[in-house]
């Protein structure tokens, strides 16, 4: 009886949220599904008209295409692989006992409250540029010359500048779930005389790796639309050395201001933001029933 | 005492009426602009308007140069009715005004002179004789160079160099052990930054970036000439990081002696002989944009003009301001508070007549010569299909240009050979163009 | 002799903790000292650390040309306001899917994850079509209504992940009682919960306050939070470091000081189901 009951208000319930993001999901894509199969060039609406598949094919033919796909893996997994590692050492490290032990995790939780804008423009001009940055300033006084981080390495310094911003994030989590390590089982393993490193590799990382899981689809779901830190600091290039897909729909819309490229590229996104969900999901799926 | 209460709540009451119909009447003007030095000066003498004008009221968008093209283009081409004066430049105006999408300024009161403004700018910001934006400021490039260096360097610059001195001179000025750099051009992608001065710089050079036909020219030889020259130029004598230098950055390292010459907007010349901003400005020298003797010098033509979209519902209120904000009496204005080195420059023929501007910058001839030798209706060494000196006035132009200057930058950043960065220019550009239907 | 050992190793552990910490604040810690020097100490050659002329000058040119109060308040209501009508809407749809959960429930989860991952620039132009023709263009209220769907997948998961973590027994318990539906969701239900509401308010608020796209592209200036306020500082002319600072320090202040206050009740539900 009370199970019928609350079975229907629970339909009730989820239903605002359900419904919300269903209407936010499907009217604009089903607009830009619309759009992709048009001509349509804000600058020159009255050439507006249906060209087929056009769109899709100047999309994908064009070899900054093929470039921003392997930015946008190499973006997503590189600031995944540093945030966790440097997750799981810094959450190790603060899971320690020391003196000042809250100030410290204040200071590297920091960097998650700044606006990407802002990060990606005190790293560009403050710490990266070749002339007046203070890494310039670093490298001149050992006597280096200084070093072009974003036309040399354009990818790998927006990789530096994303993963500050996430490291905060992966070791809150990372931190949370060793603290709920069950401290009697590690102790037991300390008596048995089993060395740290073994401890970690068999007993803590084990157990983190439900909460790893849990950072990389969180992390995932807002790296694969990084987009104000490269707009920042390189404008995707030089060349499209730093172009990420986000950025390639971005250049078509609002650059060139070719709605109808840029909305075949923003479907094309769509559906592969699907695939990579839809792996993620299975994976988590699992992770989380078990 | 009850009765004097009521009557003091039906004046209170009154009195607020009153304010609220006073307020319903004033207008505001949303006005969106570039986040310049010039138009943060007229955001702060805009107060001087209000008060002649109360019943305006007015909001401020300011915002980086990339960022505002983007959101006016938008809200203007879907009629989004977000602004009610927009800063745009010579390259929107010709074809918003043909779509429609702009009021035409035929109509500023008599005293506004529209017979005082340089032809060379009216006639970019004009179709088909109507004036459709008000010049706020005007420009062109020149060189901007050290006169310490130069003559450390042991050479004197002319008043109109060619691209062979401006290499030797630059290569005799260049100290890489105290950095000083030789030559600062902009290198960072995009049609306004580095595409601008490059094809700017293959005018002088002989060439085009179409043919008669809208046939795309990067596999043609000058094409290959000017970009080797520039990287030759910038990999032997520029800054370190110039692949992501524009406009601002190169001020700065201009600013604080990092360069020899600079080869930029004319505007730039106010700001690097201030002294209270330039460590150089008792030093600052300047000519004009280098040639090849092909008759053409890479100097470029630019405005940055103050539109009024079409469907406004302040067009009376946005004229006024527009009139105000590019006036003779908005000059003077800055010169009272200012100085006359800060007036906007590059609109009228009057500022070039005026002594006491003339006396107050030293750039003023230059910059005026500069504009003049610009020719926005015939580019070109050959005879080309379009109009625009550092850009090509089409639609396409920014998507197409936007690309080729990110294989520009590539080449400069050195992962990318000369070569294969035109050989990509080329088919990007032949591709878009087949897209967008003029072959 | 264990408890010396444990000191002196807790003395490196604190030298090495302190180091990274400050190694990872360093950036905003010098931006917020350049935001005090002249333009020329900006970039001075060595860099100056304490020993320049501090000054306020920045901020008072700042607050000059751009109304902040205007772009704060701005942000507030938006942030504040999505982030409430988030909770409205997440937090019934959160409770059921815990508590009761059906077949189907897991799937909705996971999709309502995926809206999660349509790219914003893909659909930006239907948005702003949508916008222009309802009239939300430049208002409070339609960036409150965008921010709250962008972000109302990453509420519900949240919450859900945490009520998932309640015993379900205490709430048979209270229902064994008499207790109706509503009591039990009062009485029972939200206080064992508020330390994870708390947690997702914080959250979402932070990623409201500092998202760019929406926010950029939707509003002029009657709506125009600190993002499209930091935008007008990104690259002006000349010597500009000390003046970026400023009003970067003015952008992130608000949330660093937000943040650091509420850090115990940020990390506490921030576990996203990461800890059983």
């Amino acid at each position: 009886m009370s199970t019928q009951h609350s079975r229907s208000a629970a339909k009730l319930m989820i239903a605002p949220a359900t419904f919300l993001l269903f209407v936010w999901m499907l009217v604009p894509l089903v607009m830009t599904i619309y759009y992709s199969f048009q001509r349509y060039r804000l600058l020159t609406p009255d050439r507006r008209g249906f060209i087929g598949f056009d769109n899709y094919v100047n999309f994908i033919d064009n070899p900054a295409f093929w470039s921003s796909m392997g930015n946008t893996l190499l973006l997503v997994g590189g600031v995944l692989v540093i945030t966790i590692v440097f997750g799981i050492l810094f959450a190790l490290l603060l899971d320690m006992p020391m003196f000042g032990q809250g100030i410290v995790r204040i200071l590297v939780i920091a960097p998650f409250f700044v606006m990407p804008t802002v990060s990606a423009l005190v790293w560009k001009n403050f710490f990266m540029n070749p002339v007046n940055g203070l890494f310039a300033f670093a490298a001149k006084a050992l006597g280096l010359q200084p070093y072009d981080f974003l036309s040399q390495a354009p990818l790998a310094s927006i990789i530096g500048i994303v993963s500050w911003q996430w490291l905060p994030f992966a070791t809150l989590i990372l931190l949370t779930a060793i603290q709920s390590l069950d401290s009697e089982q590690l102790e037991a393993a300390e008596m048995d005389g089993a060395p740290a490193l073994s401890r970690f590799f068999y007993i803590k990382l084990p157990h983190l790796s439900r909460a790893i899981t849990v950072v990389i689809l969180i992390q995932t779901i807002f790296l694969l639309s990084v987009f104000a830190e490269i707009l920042v600091t390189t404008n995707g290039g030089p060349g499209t050395a730093s172009t990420n897909l986000t950025y390639l729909v971005y250049a078509k819309s609002l650059l060139s201001f070719d709605v109808g490229a840029g909305s075949a590229g923003g479907v094309i996104a769509i559906i592969l933001a699907n695939i990579v969900a839809i792996f993620l999901m299975r994976a988590i799926g699992k992770n989380l029933d078990s | 005492m009850a009765i004097k209460r009521a009557l003091l709540n039906t004046a209170v009451g009154l009195g607020l009426v009153a304010g609220f119909s006073a307020a319903a009447s004033a207008e505001t003007l949303t006005i969106a602009t570039v986040n310049n030095g010039d138009m943060v000066r007229m955001q702060g003498l805009a107060s001087e308007f209000t008060a002649a004008n109360p019943d305006i009221t007015l909001e401020w968008v300011t915002l980086e140069e990339n960022v505002l093209r983007q959101k006016v283009t938008t809200d203007v081409a879907t009629k989004g009715g977000q602004f009610d004066i927009m800063t745009i430049g010579t390259y929107e105006v010709p074809i918003w005004a043909k779509q429609g999408w702009l009021v035409s300024l035929d109509d500023l009161p008599a005293e506004w002179d529209k017979a005082d403004l340089l032809p060379a700018i009216a006639g970019g910001l004009s179709v088909d004789g109507s004036l459709y934006a008000a010049p706020f400021y005007g420009e062109s490039s020149m060189v901007m160079y050290r006169k310490d260096l130069m003559e450390k360097a042991g050479l004197t610059m002319p008043d109109a160099p060619t691209w062979a001195f401006i290499k030797e001179a630059a290569e005799k000025m260049t100290d890489k052990a105290n950095e000083v750099y030789g030559i600062c051009l902009r290198g960072k992608a995009g049609w306004g930054e580095n595409m601008a001065f490059l094809t700017a710089m293959s005018n002088s050079f002989g060439a085009k970036w179409f043919d008669e036909n809208w046939n795309a020219q990067f596999d043609q030889k000058p094409w290959a000439d000017t970009l080797n020259f520039y990287l030759d130029l910038m990999t032997n004598y520029g800054p370190p990081g110039a692949a992501n230098n524009g406009f601002n950055e190169n001020l700065s390292l201009m600013q604080t002696g990092h360069c020899g010459m600079w080869i930029d907007a004319t505007v730039a010349a106010s700001f690097v002989s201030n002294p209270k901003d330039s460590q150089v400005a008792e030093q600052m020298g300047y000519a004009l944009a280098p040639d090849n003797g092909l008759g053409k010098r890479g100097n470029w033509l630019w405005a940055w003009s103050l539109a009024i979209p079409a469907g406004t519902d302040s067009t009376d209120a946005a004229k006024k301001f527009v009139a105000w904000a590019t006036s003779k009496e908005y000059t003077a204005l800055v010169a009272s508070k200012e100085g006359w080195a800060n007036v906007p420059p590059g609109t009228r023929t009057s500022l070039y007549e005026n002594s006491e501007y003339l006396a107050a910058a030293p750039f003023a001839k230059m910059t005026l010569d500069s504009i003049n030798a610009a020719d926005p209706t015939h580019p070109t060494v050959d005879p080309v299909p379009y109009t625009g000196v550092q850009f090509v006035a089409i639609p396409e132009f920014q998507g197409i240009a936007t690309a080729v200057g990110q294989q520009f930058s590539a080449a400069l950043a050195g992962t990318e050979t000369a070569e294969n960065a035109l050989k990509a220019a080329q088919d990007l550009t032949v591709k878009e163009m087949k897209a967008a239907g003029y072959n | 002799m264990a408890r010396a050992i444990s000191t002196r190793r807790k003395i490196g552990i604190t030298a090495l903790a302190w180091a990274l910490g400050l190694l990872i604040f360093f950036p905003i810690l010098w931006t917020f000292l350049t935001s005090f020097k002249s333009e020329a100490d900006a970039i001075a050659d060595p860099p100056l650390f304490l020993n320049f002329h501090w000054t306020m000058e920045n901020y008072f040119a700042v607050q000059e040309r751009s109304d902040y109060f205007k772009h704060f308040w701005n942000s507030v209501v938006i942030a504040g306001g999505s982030t409430l009508l988030g909770l409205i809407i997440a937090v019934p749809a959160a409770w059921s899917m815990a508590f009761v959960p059906g077949k189907y429930t897991k799937d909705v989860l996971m999709w309502m994850l995926s809206t999660k991952m349509m790219p914003p620039v893909g659909v930006l132009i239907p948005i702003y079509l949508i916008f222009r023709s309802t009239g939300l263009l430049d208002s409070k209220t339609g960036l409150v209504i965008v921010m709250t769907l962008i972000n109302l997948p990453i509420i519900v998961w949240m919450l859900y992940t945490y009520f998932k973590e309640i015993p379900g027994e205490i709430l048979e318990a209270a229902r064994m009682d008499g207790a109706t539906l509503r009591e039990e969701i009062i009485y029972v239900l939200t206080p064992m919960a508020i330390p994870g509401i708390a947690s997702t308010l914080l959250l979402n608020v932070i990623l409201a306050w500092n998202e760019a796209f929406w926010t950029l592209n939707l509003a002029a200036s009657k709506a125009a939070p600190l993002t499209t306020f930091i935008a007008g500082y990104s690259s002006p002319e000349g010597l500009f470091y000390a003046k970026l600072s400023a009003a970067s320090i003015m952008a992130i202040a608000p949330i660093l000081i937000m943040g650091w206050f509420s850090q115990k009740q940020l990390v506490r539900g921030l576990t996203f189901g990461a800890v059983k």
